[in-house]
């Protein structure tokens, strides 16, 4: 469980990037953090191991006030997955970035070639093993990122911007890797600008604008509040919008592709 | 001769045999706005980087064939030459802003070339004006979200005035607001400068209906190449796991239930209408 309570985060400076943050995060949820650049939502995220530690209000995971945690300690329970793929890499091959996380952690021989393996593979890193982290792609280094945290499986993972250079099929690869996650128990957060990829998720979704949480509910609420999403700079998901425009308008929004299609097929047939 | 054009080119990075680029022909033309999809790994950065000549310049490889930017040989002209005909927006702001202020990172390529003040200032300015980041010119680039950053960058990019604009992915860490505003700045570049614009791009539903042009690469080959809406609705896009916007999905379905719309859509509104009126083919 990760537990926000009236957090406040201020920088050296005096620049206020959260406000009276509160939030719960239960085991098995999924989360979507959306809003504008600059809301707070990577400042929220990295409050989750101790990167940044609040100025005022309380942060707990698995039951650690983040004030009193090392980074490492935490670590070990929430794993983070930066926007930016260059600032975690920093090995001389694939198999050595992966391996760096699961020795840092302690783990026995057998069990870090074990988690080896299985991210290598699932994350169609195999061929890549010896290769400079820094010679792949953009859209292979950020599935590197993946693997190197989940590696070491822990109990809440925080995505910053996981589609970014990510083909259609690596989506759906990274959507299902999120729900077999989820059915293991483990809490996801999506930080997210890919609205589309968001509305696939159908998670529960927290709006920020300011530093402040504007909104917190399940997508169909989030998404159909067109006030809302005007005031924290977020365009409706094409499907939401076409529902709406549709005459006749579905009870609810399409989740789907084929939620549209079976609605309109069934609308010309009667 | 076209202002691109790639001829019989092949490109390996060291240490790799196997060819990322493998037979490039292609031929753009001035104008043209272009968007550059496929999976990842298909070649794509390497297509960019063979363009403004950091290949073979900066990454040294196994090449064949021949590039050429306006004229110009890109593997024997120097890359400040090139630099002043195509103007190049990373993936990764960060590793094009490098000045203690935005302004001074925006003026520092024209201040390379010499300009004179004056035409310093109003190039910049008019590029922070249109990237609407003017009220961040005396911030230090740590102090910007990744979003401004990116802003920052393509406004560097633009003050030079490029006669090509390439974007790696620009949309992908900017919130949908500020990437919808990036497709009406890209589009007003295009018409009011005729600036040449090519994009890559995994979130089509953004930028599709900007392109005149959309080249889809798969294996290091250029699998698919013509107008939007025509390639979108090809059955050989759908496979190569491209992310074909949603609305273009639906027409898709429709179609192979039967239902065949006269217009290939790309946006709600586009289905919505053509919907409203029940026109089938």
């Amino acid at each position: 469980m990760i537990k926000f309570e009236s957090v406040s985060f201020t920088h050296l400076g005096g620049t206020t990037v959260l406000s009276d943050v509160s939030l719960e995060i239960a085991p098995g949820e999924l989360l979507a953090i959306v809003g504008a650049n600059g809301a707070g939502k990577t400042t929220l995220a990295k409050h989750t191991n101790g990167l940044l530690k609040p100025t005022r209000g309380i942060v707990t995971v698995f039951d650690l006030d983040t004030r009193k945690a090392s980074v490492a300690e935490l670590s070990r329970h929430v794993g983070i997955v930066f926007q930016n793929a260059d600032h975690q890499l920093f090995s001389e091959t694939v198999e050595d970035e992966i391996v760096f996380g699961l020795r840092n952690l302690g783990f026995d021989d057998d069990v870090v070639k074990k988690r080896l393996e299985w991210a290598l593979s699932f994350f169609e890193l195999n061929r890549y093993r010896n290769v400079a982290p820094l010679l792949l792609s953009g859209g292979e280094k950020k599935r590197l990122c993946i693997a190197c945290v989940l590696a070491w499986d822990p109990e809440a993972i925080i995505l910053d911007e996981p589609t970014v250079g990510q083909d259609y099929a690596q989506k759906e690869k990274l959507e299902q890797m999120i729900r077999m996650l989820l059915t293991r128990g483990r809490s996801v957060i999506v930080v997210s600008h890919d609205i589309e990829f968001v509305w696939s998720l159908q998670p529960r979704v927290i709006v920020m604008a300011g530093g402040r949480i504007l909104a917190d509910g399940l997508a169909d609420q989030i998404f159909t509040n067109t006030d809302l999403l005007e005031k924290a700079n977020v365009r409706r998901p094409h499907l939401v919008e076409l529902s709406e425009l549709i005459d006749p308008k579905p009870e609810k929004p399409f989740h789907t592709v084929h939620d549209a299609l079976h609605w309109i097929v069934h609308q010309l047939r009667r | 001769m076209s202002l691109i054009e790639f001829i019989d080119y092949s490109f390996s990075y060291i240490g790799s045999d196997k060819p990322v680029l493998d037979q490039i022909n292609l031929k753009i033309e001035s104008g043209e706005v272009v968007i550059l999809a496929g999976p990842t790994g298909c070649g794509k950065s390497t297509l960019l980087r063979s363009i403004n000549g950091l290949i073979p310049q900066m990454y040294p490889g196994k090449r064949s064939g021949s590039v050429f930017i306006d004229g110009l040989d890109v593997t024997t002209t120097p890359m400040s030459k090139i630099a002043e005909k195509v103007g190049f927006v990373f993936q990764n702001p960060e590793n094009q802003i490098f000045m203690f202020s935005v302004e001074r990172d925006i003026a520092f390529a024209l201040e390379n070339l010499a300009m004179p003040r004056k035409e310093i200032r109003e190039r910049v300015s008019w590029a922070m004006d249109l990237l609407h980041i003017t009220d961040l010119a005396e911030k230090a680039p740590h102090e910007l979200s990744d979003g401004q950053k990116q802003r920052v960058a393509i406004a560097g990019v633009l003050a030079m005035k490029p006669s090509v604009l390439v974007m790696d992915e620009p949309t992908s860490l900017l919130d949908p607001k500020t990437a919808s505003a990036l497709v009406t700045t890209v589009k007003h570049l295009h018409d009011s400068l005729d600036i040449t614009v090519i994009i890559v791009e995994h979130r089509l539903e953004i930028l599709a209906s900007l392109a005149t042009r959309i080249l889809i690469m798969e294996g290091g080959e250029i699998m698919l190449d013509g107008p939007p809406r025509e390639v979108l609705s090809k059955r050989e896009a759908q496979v190569a796991g491209i992310g074909i916007p949603v609305i273009t999905r639906v027409y898709t379905l429709l179609k192979e239930s039967g239902l065949t719309l006269p217009v290939v859509p790309l946006a709600p509104r586009e289905l919505a209408e053509l919907l409203s009126v029940r026109s089938f083919d």
